[in-house]
């Protein structure tokens, strides 16, 4: 188990004061001129060598992203975008940062927004996080009061506002170029990539998207060194994460733990088990509802990190663990998701627009056996059709958890199909 | 992809919109974050503090106040409003009961959750209670699974839910209560029950419970 003096968010419960005084207590904003000291190249080369993967479902290398901004400001300002628009089914660890610890992300922003030579920052929260958006003004009012943020941030010369910007209810802002969209005042509907955001992002001007998390970390990483971070988990699945663990579990949490841990490990450890014992577990989505489920066999020994979860044909996404024991209607559970893309779908994209309602009504009739056997392969079908055709991942995010239950759970599908047929010929 | 005009027939018809002075400093405020010639950026908050201030939804005049403030096409504000959830372009109960029952809440009871909002409030979701107290609407993913199954009541959260507690919930707002938000149950925000399994050895880290 990873030790307490390894964790990086150490107010993740809010136990103790979320403000300044207890933000400072923790070690947040300690000597941070001297971390900015180090120069914006050494910066992105240390959070490089520390293997950071994104922390917002995707897992791309936090410091090579950074890299991709222009090196020298040009005619347009830069600007630093972080992603609090927290929605993805399962995932609730961004909201515990803003609420329990905003300063950690305030001096992340800082640290990030000098090293891509940006002057402003915009956090995005999605609009439901009401107290948690309160809460993160009146901590970058503490830290512009105390002169860490704002003109001549920390003494170090450079000018940097940070500002929050409400979202007001759509998942699909939380795709970085929809995010930008809506954030210069427009519906959120994704951009076609390229132009990539370091290009052309806000407002045209070069931009970086970072997840919350992703962004929190940062200066604890620079303060006790890339190797320290990478010496936790495994090779390209470095340092600590944040897990959400719901669902079927006897005490449902959030936990701060090493990249790598046995998803057993996790659940047993930190979630009080499975409801009625391990040998009760039917599935789990491991990574937040767009990433495909995997079957107890698979749960028994898989290690929680990108790599491992991707050579099962899933993902870590969010490290959001959605636990289902056998009593769970695993159809139902699919269905559930495909009617949430549905809903979240943008329309910008027919084969997702038209995709995610037809999935979600055939669904609908595979929760009941009202379908022909060859229809999992017609559903099958189309998923790939949606997969891949889109401008945005949220078709191939309504594909996975379908293929995923085709892929594991196809004699079930079967069984529910040729119950039903018996019960009609029954009846007639 | 939800199918919303931004011009309902059967509303009530309100004539004129204009910001008070206090939320007329809030929308100054609100447009000093963006760079100038950027102020439609400040249209999501702009349209929150008038659905506040009209009382819980978007009346068309106030859609149109917001447009013209911002220097912006009437049909920019109408997209945007009928594009994000948290808008609504009709009436609603002094409480909105935003239930979730995406995939995490409904594996841990959301079904029961929003059976109790039907049954204590009289009405099905989207009308407004005989008393004008509440209006339940079934929502996605709040953000909040690992204390599933949660209801948000206008801005706060009330999670760990079920039957009988969503019923206290109800009969408390009922009688001009606010309870306290957060877990309904005896636990401190995400940590396990019981208390945590981690940062039991730093100081603050997880200062057991009062």
């Amino acid at each position: 188990m990873l030790a307490d003096e390894d964790r990086i968010f150490r107010n993740l419960y809010g136990f103790d004061d979320w403000g300044l005084d207890g933000a400072r207590r923790r070690g947040i904003w300690d000597n941070t001129a001297a971390l900015l000291a180090m120069g914006p190249a050494a910066i992105i080369d240390e959070i490089k060598k520390s293997g950071l993967r994104g922390r917002g479902g995707a897992g791309f290398p936090t410091g090579l992203k950074w890299s991709f901004m222009p090196k020298e400001v040009g005619e347009r300002p830069h600007y630093l975008v972080v992603n609090a628009d927290e929605s993805e089914p399962g995932t609730c660890k961004d909201r515990d940062i803003m609420r329990h610890d905003p300063h950690l992300l305030i001096e992340g922003c800082l640290v990030a927004g000098f090293a891509m030579k940006a002057h402003v920052a915009y956090i995005y929260v999605r609009g439901e996080f009401y107290d948690e958006a309160v809460k993160l003004e009146a901590a970058i009012r503490q830290a512009y009061d105390a002169g860490l943020i704002g003109r001549n941030a920390c003494g170090s010369g450079w000018d940097f506002d940070v500002y929050v910007h409400r979202g007001a209810g759509a998942y699909i802002c939380g795709e970085e170029t929809a995010l930008l969209e809506s954030l210069e005042g427009k519906k959120g509907m994704p951009r076609l990539k390229p132009p990539f955001p370091a290009g052309a992002g806000l407002y045209g001007c070069p931009s970086t998207v970072n997840n919350v998390e992703s962004i929190a970390v940062a200066p604890t990483i620079l303060r006790r060194g890339a190797t320290w971070f990478a010496g936790i988990g495994r090779p390209n699945n470095t340092g600590t994460k944040l897990f959400c663990i719901s669902g079927h579990v006897n005490k449902p949490c959030n936990v701060e733990e090493a990249m790598g841990i046995p998803l057993r490990e996790l659940i047993d450890k930190h979630a009080g088990g499975v409801r009625g014992g391990w040998d009760n577990l039917l599935a789990v989505i491991p990574g937040g509802a767009s990433v495909p489920l995997i079957p107890k066999s698979i749960c028994d020994d898989v290690l929680m990190d990108f790599d491992s979860l991707r050579n099962v044909q899933s993902g870590l996404g969010t490290a959001a663990v959605i636990v289902m024991d056998k009593s769970t209607d695993i159809i139902k559970a699919i269905a559930r998701l495909a009617y949430f893309y549905k809903h979240e779908s943008c329309g910008q994209c027919t084969p997702c627009r038209e995709g995610t309602g037809w999935m979600w009504r055939v669904m609908e009739r595979m929760v009941v056996g009202n379908a022909r056997i060859e229809e999992i392969d017609v559903l099958h079908d189309v998923t790939k059709q949606v997969e891949g055709h889109t401008i945005c991942a949220l078709g191939d995010a309504a594909a996975w958890p379908i293929q995923g239950l085709i892929r594991h759970f196809r004699p079930e599908m079967e069984r529910r199909i040729n119950e039903s047929k018996t019960r009609r010929m029954a009846a007639e | 992809m939800a199918m919303i005009t931004a011009d309902p027939q059967d509303v009530p018809r309100v004539e004129s919109f204009s910001f008070t002075p206090e939320n007329m400093e809030k929308v100054r405020a609100l447009i000093a974050r963006y760079p100038a010639d950027r102020q439609a950026s400040a249209v999501i908050g702009c349209l929150d503090l008038a659905q506040r201030q009209a009382g819980g939804w978007l009346p068309r005049a106030a859609m149109d106040h917001v447009a013209s403030l911002l220097d912006m096409a009437p049909i920019r504000v109408y997209e945007v409003a009928t594009f994000y959830t948290m808008f609504h372009l009709k009436p609603r109960g002094r409480y909105l009961l935003q239930v979730c029952t995406t995939t995490p809440c409904w594996l841990r009871g959301s079904d029961a959750v929003m059976k109790t909002c039907r049954e204590v409030t009289g009405v099905a979701p989207g009308e407004i209670s005989a008393d004008g107290l509440f209006t339940t609407v079934e929502v996605e993913c709040l953000g909040a699974c690992v204390n599933a199954p949660v209801i948000q009541v206008n801005d706060d959260f009330y999670e760990d839910l079920d039957e009988d507690s969503t019923r206290r919930l109800l009969e408390a707002l009922r009688r001009g209560e606010m309870p306290k938000a957060g877990p309904q149950i005896d636990r401190q925000s995400s940590a396990p029950v019981g208390g945590p399994t981690t940062l039991t050895t730093i100081p603050g880290g997880a200062a057991p419970r009062e």
